[in-house]
């Protein structure tokens, strides 16, 4: 508001029309429903004004070179990372991908850019749920134990430095995370006070949820939008392959964009309980993918039978089937949980739920005024009161838009304009 | 020379699709300390039902293998001409082969529809080819496109679909990828119409066919945004197999 009257004052003062000079244009987003925010892609419009393509590189990084990769897994090799990168020295930020989601997902490629036109070089890092991460990198090869999963991603990011290094000049380091990727950024800045190797000046958390637990069950209980259950999602499937046939039909053609996919909504706007579902099969397909490879890395006995020699002609179809029917609550309760008490007798699954959350470091986040977050008050993953308890916690440190979904808005031109401000020290 | 290539090609495939039926299984092999899996498909799903992602695949074995070649011929020389293609050529020219190539191609959507008795379709293709090899300049542009008139895709595979044969056995063709043997005979088909009666027997010049079908092939790839083994997931094979079959149901219904 402050900020508001300056600009007017200022344009009083210069003689300048108001609606020229006002900076704080309101925030507006195109989908009020957070499950529309959620899916839709945002129309070109909003678009945060990006470059096209940025000076970007891919490399590998092996965390355990002596590890022995099942033949079913003949395509891993190397966890794969990208630089983006500035010709003279700047400061560096990591980002971790959201569930799921590789260094090179829409949602990356976009922070990659914004941030390269702010200044920065970028290291772009596979989520820990990602097979690729999975089979590479991850010690316990059981992704979602935050603690872990944080021991992890700070050793990738070592052996990051020292494969990039030489070609580029770093002043200083910051981090940032989407979805999942945001709460663990939460959990590396905390171990990184404690190992000093990059002592991050700013960790924005983007979206991250409070409870891992909770937010994750809020996305899987989305399938119950399937009428009668996974083991429907066939029916399901052809009603949605039939919808955009008659889609197509009306609108006389079928592209895959945003301007084609926008267009077919506003004529065709889906219905409440298909988005839900739409969201639902998106992240059990991802979890399916974890859960396999999580299984087959411990030699199985999970989803996969122990002791079988999967090649890479293995026909992986009963497992496929399988992994899709299966909970996030059946792979905590019957694999993830059994998996570390085996390390920690003592761990109960409350127990283990407690840890999975910002409550659990909340002293750490109170204190530590590097951390800001970016968040949207109607996000999906969010239980009710979480959002209120985001902005307790952080106070000022925090930004939260009132629409946007669950990452809907990270592109858009307001939330990109605050990830800048608050990198260069402007914001929190 | 091209169809004799591609049909000597597809026996190939066929050759090679019984031979390894012969030799192979894709079953995992259990060994002496094989403990079950605590979840399994037969507690999970009600006996007796017809998943759709259990696609008809009896020579799995042969495509999965088809499959990984495929990547190894992507990796190591698909993409890397594309890329070079990219790197000689600007992107406006890039786009008027792209334009020039489904205009040259808008051949077998005619001859499609018009077999499929579809005469609006047919005669939208036949004024999109019209207005864009003259007014888009030998099809370089698609002005037919910008004004509205958009492309009827179809092609033999679809114009059997049309009359009713179904899929088949899902087939992984090396180079071309996912099929089956009724889109495999559709391929074959419009192959040989294209060069016996279409614009190759109009030009009637090895040299240039030659180029064209390089140069569309290279076209064609540029243009797939996928990558295999780019899904990141371990079931991609079952994914691809899946979201290929429904995908042709649906282009076939339409």
């Amino acid at each position: 508001m402050r900020r508001c009257l300056t600009s007017i004052a200022l344009c009083l003062l210069l003689g300048l029309p108001i609606t020229v000079m006002a900076a704080d244009k309101p925030y507006f987003y195109p989908y009020v429903n957070p499950l529309e925010a959620t899916v839709m892609e945002l129309p070109p419009y909003y678009h945060a004004d990006i470059p096209d393509k940025v000076p970007t590189r891919t490399f590998k990084v092996y965390p355990f070179p002596e590890r022995e990769i099942p033949k079913v897994f003949w395509y891993e090799d190397g966890l794969v990372c990208s630089l983006t990168y500035q010709k003279k020295e700047a400061p560096l930020i990591f980002i971790i991908a959201g569930t799921g989601a590789r260094h090179n997902s829409p949602k990356m490629v976009n922070l990659q850019k914004a941030l390269y036109q702010a200044g920065y070089h970028v290291v772009s890092i596979t989520s820990p749920t990602h097979m690729n991460f999975i089979v590479n990198a991850s010690s316990t090869m059981t992704p979602g134990n935050l603690r872990e999963d944080a021991k992890d991603l700070y050793n990738v990011m070592q052996l990051a430095m020292a494969e990039v290094k030489d070609d580029i000049n770093v002043s200083s380091y910051s981090l940032t995370g989407y979805s999942l990727g945001g709460i663990q950024s939460a959990f590396i800045s905390m171990l990184d006070e404690e190992k000093k190797v990059f002592d991050f000046e700013r960790v924005l958390l983007i979206n991250p949820p409070v409870n891992l637990y909770t937010s994750v069950n809020i996305l899987d209980e989305m399938l119950e939008n399937i009428p009668g259950g996974v083991n429907n999602f066939d029916a399901w499937f052809d009603n949605v392959m039939k919808k955009l046939a008659e889609a197509e039909k009306a609108m006389g053609y079928f592209e895959l964009n945003g301007d084609y996919i926008y267009k077919a909504y506003k004529r065709f706007p889906p219905r409440e309980d298909f988005l839900a579902a739409l969201v639902g099969v998106s992240f059990r397909t991802d979890s399916a993918s974890m859960i396999f490879a999580a299984d087959v890395m411990k030699g199985g006995g999970f989803i996969t039978p122990t002791d079988v020699k999967m090649t890479n002609s293995t026909a992986l179809t009963p497992y496929y089937v399988v992994a899709n029917r299966t909970s996030f609550e059946d792979y905590f309760s019957e694999h993830f949980v059994p998996f570390f008490q085996k390390i920690d007798p003592s761990l109960t699954e409350e127990k283990m739920i407690k840890l999975l959350s910002l409550h659990s470091i909340e002293p750490y986040l109170k204190s530590a005024l590097k951390i800001g977050l970016l968040h949207n008050e109607d996000d999906i993953i969010l239980a009710p009161g979480e959002i209120g308890y985001l902005e307790q916690l952080f106070g000022s440190r925090a930004k939260i838009f009132p629409t946007g979904g669950h990452c809907g808005n990270m592109n858009h031109q307001d939330a990109v304009d605050f990830m800048v401000s608050f990198f260069a020290g402007q914001e929190g | 020379m091209t169809l004799l290539r591609k049909s000597r090609m597809v026996l190939l495939v066929l050759l090679l699709s019984v031979f390894f039926l012969s030799g192979c299984s894709t079953l995992p092999k259990p060994g002496p300390d094989t403990v079950p899996a605590i979840r399994q498909q037969a507690d999970l799903v009600p006996e007796g039902t017809q998943l759709d992602v259990e696609v008809y695949d009896p020579i799995e074995g042969f495509n999965r293998g088809a499959y990984r070649f495929n990547y190894y011929f992507d990796k190591y020389l698909l993409l890397p001409v594309v890329s070079v293609y990219k790197f000689i050529m600007p992107d406006y020219a890039e786009d008027r082969v792209s334009n020039f190539v489904d205009n040259i191609f808008e051949f077998n959507n005619f001859t499609n529809n018009l077999l499929q008795l579809k005469f609006k379709e047919t005669g939208v293709t036949l004024s999109r080819f019209v207005i864009n090899t003259t007014v888009g300049v030998a099809g370089l542009w698609d002005p037919a496109t910008h004004w509205g008139i958009h492309r009827q895709k179809e092609d033999f595979g679809q114009t059997l679909g049309h009359y009713g044969v179904g899929h088949g056995p899902y087939l992984v063709l090396p180079v071309f990828g996912p099929s089956n043997l009724r889109d495999t005979t559709g391929l074959v088909t419009d192959a040989v119409a294209f060069s016996v009666a279409g614009p190759p027997a109009w030009v009637d010049d090895d040299a240039t066919t030659m180029v064209f079908t390089v140069v569309s092939g290279i076209d064609k790839r540029k243009r797939m945004p996928f990558r295999y083994y780019g899904s990141g997931s371990p079931f991609e094979y079952e994914q691809i197999r899946l979201l290929y079959t429904k995908n042709r149901e649906m282009e076939i219904a339409k």
